[in-house]
């Protein structure tokens, strides 16, 4: 089957960015979304932070997936091993830093940890394995892996988008007199059922 | 006794939506039909409670060090169980809760479980912790699941319940009406426990 042309591959990271948001759209990753959107400065760190290991797992799970699990029949262990991967990865990314960076470690270590039971990520991997190559194959096309992290990578653009659009929002809330019993959580997921809906526009992009 | 206070605990005291706030994505994902919530609750509750007895009877042999990576382990073990027993039983359903099942991997409230419960108490509370959370996980989303069901399609279950004329109110089962409907019922919560501390 042909690869993706390299326009159907900046239009899979666009559509991962604004129409299928997995904050906004798919309901993944809430917890960090809330959690990290009190101020801008956390956001900006867990979205760098996101975006580097979105990347470099969507290599790590592909390479993993198409060299060692598809040739020996053992795809039924993918949600096991992807998980591992994922958890070692992080452990391992973050020993690297802190080697070679200390600035950097600074500001992105202690969002690292986070990152492994950020859902975003597992589902990321798997959607890359199962449900992208079942969708391109419909249309006759392979899903390599160059459209595999460019998915990836639009996922984590378009988490950072919404967390910094959220903390911008809740840096202003701080200070507005909102009713008692709405403050934190409730009001957090009203205001992103808001984005969500401004999102929706986004839709009518793609097609 | 404990054992049944372990059990009923799960319902209302420490409900894992509405007071732990733990799981949001799959309580928003899948609560957008009355089905949908039942089915991802029951599979979270199996997983939740098999890993929690196997956590438990592993405790003492497991070091403190590696626990955490012990414990992923046995929840992806039991979470491959049920995406492949959804897969062979329940396809459409599978189908349709898609990334969510394999999603169970990384549920606050399993891991949560498993650190703050099953690695500390005895196998059968540690069963009747985590069945008891697993079904008030999935009442909570079967009642999320009824409210954004009955305006969004003006069905339950798939049974038509509103007046036949009843136009439905789409966005309730849209992605925005789950975070509005969530965000109004833990900001009712919040008041409801205010009341009751007066």
């Amino acid at each position: 089957m042909p690869e993706l042309s390299a326009m159907q591959i900046f239009l899979l990271l666009l559509g991962a960015v604004f129409v299928n948001n997995f904050i906004l759209a798919k309901f993944i990753g809430i917890c960090p979304f809330i959690g990290v959107s009190k101020k801008v400065g956390p956001a900006i760190g867990m979205s760098l932070a996101v975006i580097f290991v979105m990347a470099l797992s969507s290599i790590a799970t592909w390479l993993i997936d198409h060299y060692i699990l598809i040739p020996r029949d053992l795809t039924y262990l993918r949600t096991l091993v992807f998980i591992i991967v994922i958890a070692g990865l992080v452990q391992f990314v973050e020993m690297v830093i802190l080697k070679t960076s200390p600035s950097l470690y600074k500001a992105l270590g202690i969002f690292l940890p986070l990152i492994t039971t950020n859902c975003q990520v597992l589902a990321m991997t798997v959607m890359n394995v199962r449900e992208m190559p079942e969708k391109y194959a419909a249309m006759g096309y392979s899903f390599g892996l160059v459209p595999s992290v460019a998915h990836a990578v639009g996922i984590a653009c378009g988490f950072s988008v919404a967390l910094l659009i959220m903390a911008a929002i809740r840096e202003r809330l701080e200070l507005a007199p909102v009713p008692e019993s709405l403050k934190g959580w409730p009001l957090a997921f009203l205001l992103s059922g808001q984005l969500s809906l401004a999102f929706m526009g986004f839709v009518g992009m793609m097609k | 006794m404990s054992i049944l206070k372990d059990f009923t605990k799960g319902f209302i005291k420490e409900n894992p939506v509405f007071v732990l706030m733990l799981g949001m994505c799959p309580t928003l994902a899948t609560s957008s039909s009355v089905k949908n919530g039942i089915g991802m609750g029951l599979a979270a509750t199996f997983v939740l409670a098999c890993s929690n007895v196997i956590i438990s009877a592993i405790r003492k042999t497991v070091p403190n060090k590696i626990r955490i990576p012990v414990f992923i382990v046995v929840v992806a073990t039991f979470t491959t169980i049920v995406d492949l027993f959804m897969e062979a039983y329940v396809p459409a359903l599978h189908k349709e809760l898609g990334v969510f099942i394999p999603l169970i991997v990384v549920n606050c409230i399993i891991l949560a479980r498993a650190e703050m419960f099953a690695q500390k108490n005895p196998i059968l509370n540690s069963a009747a912790d985590g069945l008891g959370l697993g079904l008030g996980f999935t009442l909570t989303l079967a009642f999320i699941g009824t409210i954004r069901e009955i305006l969004g399609e003006g069905t339950w279950y798939g049974m038509q319940v509103m007046p036949s004329d009843y136009k439905p109110f789409l966005l309730a089962i849209l992605a925005p009406g789950g975070f509005i409907c969530l965000g109004l019922l833990m900001g009712l919560m919040v008041r409801l426990q205010k009341a009751a501390k007066k």
